[in-house]
């Protein structure tokens, strides 16, 4: 009997059958895999499972508890969410990626041991990075490209801190951390640049908008909430995350003001976004760490659903650019509708799901004494209303009329775009329900007056502050500056270095080697082969001539006539006589 | 309904109609600040009536310029064919 059904496993597995399908058959085998791992998940209790050695190291497949059990929701529910979104895409490839992709992603959630996680994780950034190669054309290439060299290097910082850390305590297994040490800071490293805190975000950014329309909707669920989950386990209490957590709340803020394309703008809200969840794990306390996660949890449900909403414009029209579209709201009311509802929720508009998560991430900061934390954090929802909200609805489905011909994007599409909103409001208005399957007990109520009043007051001045600066806020046709600007550059300089100065050196060098050294030893070689040829080879060869010529003259006495070597014996006998006797 | 929804929010001849709806929910929310329990706060700011409105307008004040002036003058903002 199988003890429970790993449901990362089923999407892997499932992932390779996908190419023996066609049409509708391939439609209803992708989510028949999808319903098969919500019903593993659903038949999870937590303990211990898939425990096996392999060179005497306890590999653990199976961490199941409360948090791996609330991640495993969501994902399985995104990822239900994300195929039905993605049932109209063609090609096998796509759907395999994106299985193994989110496949991977509840590998890590249920890794007990640092070496299991390591290979999600890698299969995960392979996965995910074929989602933009799928996208085809050279912008896509180069951001698969750059994503995935990132990714390698964030892989490469963690496996060099799991070896660190293996090598002090001799020990794979994976949970909380004790600060300080290379290891810890490596292994830090490599999970925060998967949750895109800066000045390690501009993968997110970059990649995520050049993906394809499906593939960007499951990115913007796994790759960052897979690292807040790692982080929840290794990391709760770590003080540098607080902050580094709110400087990306407002980050994602101010880098959303200047973006023109869809997608971008709502790429640097996950990164804001994810912000609050950082800031969360920093904080450590039940309340943070609950927040934290159902802040996740929340999220990647109505961002999944923005992601939806925009790609679904971007399906219909072929623009992206925010000074490309508009006027829209008469061809597209239920996808704007929709999108709201999605909007509405990551703003934290109460009855909608991020207003009780978010509060929740807000209220253990100010009650942990980091007043100034959850001003920023304040700060930065009255910015993801601004754009979120109003800007990008304004000028996607407002605005001036482009001209545009569109239509409400196919069915299965506002299918799925319905389910992820009818969860965020079911969230919003029940939030028991995901109350109950955070970490620790919740002992915090949402809906008290000052909550709502503060909450609305907040957001209308917002949109007010919006209707009167609207000028101020028009999109234009830019891109903007980040860290991937280090790379990107720093790659051209390089080339640059090496075609030129690099090349020159050689030059110079082989220049220098061949005057200096090449040649005076050419000569000295010459003059070598010469004594050896005239000097060495002539006193040889004149000994040899000579002792053959002085051979030749010795033969002539052997004559081989006996009279002759008889009068030789009596000469040599007359000259020892007379020697003798004289 | 949907579509009807949508139209009220986008249709010019609504304009007026909408700045009216608008107005009246943002008096009613800040007056309810006003009027509302505060025995239990979590940060000092929450004990300010009207702290919400006024936080909100500055926030969106200062994120639209102050992102615009590292944009324009910060010189974040290239042209688009700038990595080409």
């Amino acid at each position: 009997m199988i003890e429970w059904g790993h449901p990362g496993l089923v999407y892997i597995f499932g992932a390779l059958l996908i190419p023996l399908f066609k049409g509708r058959l391939r439609q209803g085998y992708l989510l028949l895999v999808t319903l098969l791992a919500l019903s593993a998940v659903f038949s999870l209790s937590p303990g211990q499972y898939t425990v096996f050695s392999y060179t005497g190291k306890e590999i653990v497949l199976g961490q199941v508890d409360k948090l791996s059990i609330l991640f495993a929701w969501v994902f399985s529910l995104m990822g239900l969410i994300g195929t039905v979104y993605a049932l109209q895409v063609r090609g096998a490839g796509e759907h395999v990626a994106a299985f193994l992709y989110v496949g991977s992603a509840l590998g890590v959630v249920f890794a007990g041991d640092f070496l299991s996680l390591f290979l999600f994780w890698e299969l995960m950034a392979f996965a995910s990075a074929y989602l933009v190669f799928a996208q085809g054309g050279k912008a896509a290439l180069a951001a698969g490209f750059r994503y995935l060299l990132v990714h390698i290097a964030g892989g490469l910082c963690l496996l060099g801190g799991i070896v660190l850390h293996y090598a002090d305590t001799g020990s794979i297994q994976f949970g909380p951390l004790t600060e300080g040490g290379a290891a810890f800071y490596l292994i830090l490293a490599g999970f925060i640049l998967n949750a895109a805190v800066p000045p390690l975000n501009a993968w997110l950014t970059d990649a995520y908008p050049e993906a394809t329309i499906t593939g960007a909707v499951f990115m913007s669920a796994f790759t960052t909430k897979t690292a807040v989950y790692v982080l929840l386990r290794g990391f709760p209490g770590t003080e540098v995350l607080i902050w580094l957590g709110a400087v990306m709340a407002i980050y994602g803020v101010i880098y959303a003001v200047l973006e023109n394309d869809a997608r971008r703008l709502l790429a640097y809200h996950i990164v804001s976004q994810v912000g609050y969840m950082v800031a969360g794990v920093g904080i450590g306390t039940e309340m943070a760490v609950n927040g934290a996660s159902a802040h996740a949890f929340a999220h990647i449900l109505y961002k999944g659903l923005l992601f939806m909403g925009a790609g679904a414009v971007i399906h219909v029209t072929g623009r992206r650019k925010l000074t490309e579209l508009g006027g829209l709201y008469k061809q597209m009311p239920v996808t704007l509708f929709l999108y709201m509802i999605g909007a509405f929720s990551i703003s934290a508009f109460p009855f909608f799901s991020g207003f009780v998560s978010k509060s929740m991430v807000i209220a253990a900061a100010a009650g942990d004494g980091h007043s100034l934390i959850a001003l920023m954090l304040i700060l930065a929802s009255s910015g993801t209303f601004l754009h979120t909200g109003l800007k990008l609805p304004y000028y996607m489905f407002f605005g001036k009329d482009s001209g545009l011909k569109a239509k409400e994007p196919p069915t299965n599409m506002l299918i799925a775009m319905t389910m992820a909103a009818s969860l965020c409001l079911m969230i919003g208005i029940f939030p028991d329900l995901l109350y109950r399957l955070l970490p620790y007990s919740v002992d915090f109520h949402p809906y008290t007056g000052v909550h709502i009043t503060e909450t609305m007051g907040l957001l209308l001045f917002t949109a007010l502050g919006f209707a009167l600066f609207l000028k101020h806020l028009d999109p234009e046709r830019t891109i903007s500056l980040d860290t991937d600007w280090f790379y990107r550059t720093g790659a051209r300089w390089l080339m640059w270095f090496a075609r030129r100065p690099l090349t020159r050196y050689e030059e110079v060098v082989s220049d220098f080697s061949n005057s200096l050294v090449l040649k005076p030893h050419t000569a000295i070689a010459t003059l070598g082969l010469w004594f050896d040829q005239h000097i060495v080879d002539g006193v040889v060869n004149g000994v040899a001539t000579g002792l053959i010529r002085c051979a030749t003259q010795l033969r002539q006495l052997q004559s081989g006539i006996l009279s002759r070597y008889a009068l030789g014996i009596v000469a040599g006998l007359v000259a020892c006589l007379l020697y003798v006797f004289l | 309904m949907i579509a009807k929804l949508v139209n009220f929010f986008g249709d010019p001849q609504y304009r007026a109609q909408r700045w009216r709806l608008f107005v009246i929910v943002m008096a009613i929310t800040l007056m309810a600040d006003f009027l509302v329990r505060r025995d239990h706060v979590e940060g000092f700011w929450q004990a300010i009536p009207g702290w919400g409105a006024l936080y909100g307008f500055i926030a969106c004040f200062l994120i639209i310029f102050f992102s615009k002036f590292l944009g324009h003058q910060g010189k974040l903002m290239r042209r688009e064919d700038y990595y080409d």
